[in-house]
């Protein structure tokens, strides 16, 4: 796998801003891209939503906090919260090394799975990125 | 300067203020006078004052008179100290940055919890601050408090926390002052975000924190302690081991002076899960490149000149000539002497609690547990009588209808070191005479 493709996995959608979320069931995991990992830097701090709190779809959920910054993540989709990734309480640098694997944020049960459809592609999410870098 | 800046006249500078915000006629001041006869005018005001050193005063309610040790203002005007603004910049600024980060240190050994901040303007807004973190950490609007949480620290956070949405309901004490268990536990439910408890409470009296503190982790809320009188943590236990989540108050009893009630110094301490919802500066320790040890301004990101309007507060400095004050107070009467400090203050207290109790016609509304107040009732109207020794230089504490107007015939008195037995048995002499 080239770094390319590993930027860009094709089995889930994305945001403009730059969250992904793979799709099992109804249920939805979601994470930042390898692009949003590299802009922000070398994260030290992530703060998720309780288990059972309501997620709406564009609004705010959490903050990651990198060396340089801290960013909104944002939700993709409406619903409920399942659970937060456990781990990134201790090692939240997963989100840089592994943002597509095991540094997920969220695990979601899908509100109302027609939003899915306003998501972008793999394909659209690195023409928008290719723009954005430009 | 108008022509400079490029403009006519100074109704012109003023003109994107809107009209009914203007004041359509000149200031109503007296004309102007020669200095030296309004320094001689300013002094004749000040002779109005009743200095507390100069006066037999038992006015407590969040301000303290306490000896300050001299060695507390030698350091504090140091130059060094007393001349820098905002001195923040690690490579220039250990000093002040390590006699920060002791401050935080001693705080949290005094609350007994995990994190304290660099300080905030004073306990009125420190519990406003500590309302919006919980509010922040439990996203709830609710606010239950004790009706003897000090009534200005509850106008002043009612001001601050409505803008985000945020009601604060009080709950009546029980007839002897304390809190009341069963009334508090009802009020509370799944919108609360904190209950709020003042120890020792506003009337004097020492609260029983663990219940209430069940209380409030029952309900899923945080339990807030307000110190208003910090000598006290000489003596009773850190509200922390008790089961508050959240210490903050007023730590002016620590070597800052009256001073017409400010500057004085806000403090907070919090669990460490609640260390990034922590307003206002914060000092760790860290390692430079070379393995030494240096102080630093750490968790910023949590702040407005990172995250503006995102910020975890809007609080982005501290009171640091007091925190260094108080540090300074605190190093000096170390950690016996801070604990017979509190007990000269309550055996005070008690001695004066036994002896005006004894005078005909006045009784105690709140007996029990106390530190160094207490609400005295009179067998009629406090204000007159309170006023008859005011002429005599004698301030007898603080008539209560002030804040609550059933409480007409009460006075809340204060005892500490500087009340010597000679002044309360003048105290008990002249309230006899008076009564």
């Amino acid at each position: 796998m080239t770094d390319k493709q590993a930027a860009y996995p094709t089995d889930r959608h994305y945001t403009r801003e730059h969250e992904w979320i793979a799709v099992q069931g109804g249920v939805g995991t979601v994470g930042i891209t390898y692009y949003a990992q590299s802009e922000l830097g070398d994260v030290v701090f992530v703060e998720l939503p309780e288990k059972g709190q309501a997620l709406v779809a564009g609004e705010e959920f959490g903050t990651i906090e990198s060396v340089k910054a801290v960013s909104e993540v944002y939700a993709p989709v409406s619903g409920e919260v399942l659970e937060g990734n456990p781990s990134l309480r201790e090692h939240p640098e997963k989100v840089n090394s592994d943002p597509y694997g095991e540094g997920w944020l969220l695990k979601v049960r899908i509100g109302s799975p027609k939003e899915l459809e306003g998501l972008l592609s793999a394909e659209q999410y690195h023409a928008f990125v290719e723009e954005e870098a430009n | 300067m108008l022509r400079t800046i490029g403009v006519d006249t100074i109704e012109k500078l003023f003109e994107s203020i809107p009209s009914q915000w203007r004041l359509d006629r000149p200031l109503d001041l007296p004309p102007p006078a020669p200095e030296q006869n309004l320094v001689a005018h300013l002094r004749d005001l000040s002779r109005r004052n009743l200095d507390p050193d100069e006066s037999v005063s038992f006015l407590g309610a969040g301000a303290y008179r306490h000896f300050i040790p001299a060695v507390v203002d030698h350091l504090l005007s140091r130059s060094e100290f007393y001349s820098s603004y905002t001195p923040y910049q690690p490579e220039v600024s250990q000093g002040t940055l390590q006699a920060i980060f002791e401050f935080q240190t001693l705080i949290c050994q005094l609350a007994s919890l995990d994190v304290a901040n660099a300080s905030l303007y004073d306990g009125a807004s420190a519990l406003a601050e500590g309302i919006l973190l919980a509010h922040r950490a439990r996203r709830r609007r609710r606010v239950v408090a004790l009706e003897t949480v000090h009534p200005e620290y509850l106008q002043t956070s009612r001001t601050l926390v409505s803008a985000p949405g945020m009601e604060i309901e009080t709950i009546p004490a029980r007839e002897d002052g304390a809190a009341d268990l069963r009334r508090v536990a009802a009020a509370l439910d799944g919108d609360t975000a904190a209950l709020v408890v003042q120890q020792p409470n506003f009337l004097g009296r020492i609260e029983e924190i663990e219940p209430l503190a069940e209380a409030a982790h029952a309900a899923g809320a945080l339990l807030v302690v307000v110190v208003a009188e910090a000598v006290s943590l000489g003596l009773l236990k850190g509200p922390g081991e008790q089961g508050a989540d959240v210490v903050l108050g007023e730590a002016q009893s620590f070597g800052i002076p009256l001073s017409f009630g400010g500057p004085y110094l806000g403090f907070m301490a919090v669990r460490s899960e609640h260390l990034r919802d922590l307003p206002g500066r914060l000092v760790g320790q860290a390692r430079d490149s070379q393995g030494r040890t240096g102080y630093v301004l750490t968790l910023a990101t949590r702040e407005q000149h990172i995250r503006r309007e995102k910020a975890t507060s809007n609080i982005c400095t501290n009171e640091g000539l007091c925190a260094l004050a108080a540090s300074i107070f605190l190093a000096t009467v170390g950690k016996r002497g801070l604990r017979e400090l509190a007990e000269q203050n309550r055996c005070r207290a008690e001695y004066a609690r036994e002896s005006l109790s004894s005078l005909p016609g006045c009784r105690l509304p709140h007996p029990g547990p106390l530190f160094n107040e207490f609400v005295l009732e009179f067998p009629r109207e406090a204000l007159p009588v309170h006023g008859a020794l005011l002429k005599k230089g004698i301030v007898a504490g603080l008539p209560l209808s002030r804040y609550f107007p059933d409480r007409k015939r009460n006075v809340l008195l204060c005892f500490t070191e500087l009340s010597s037995r000679l002044q309360i048995d003048r105290l008990v002499k002249a309230l006899r005479e008076a009564l």
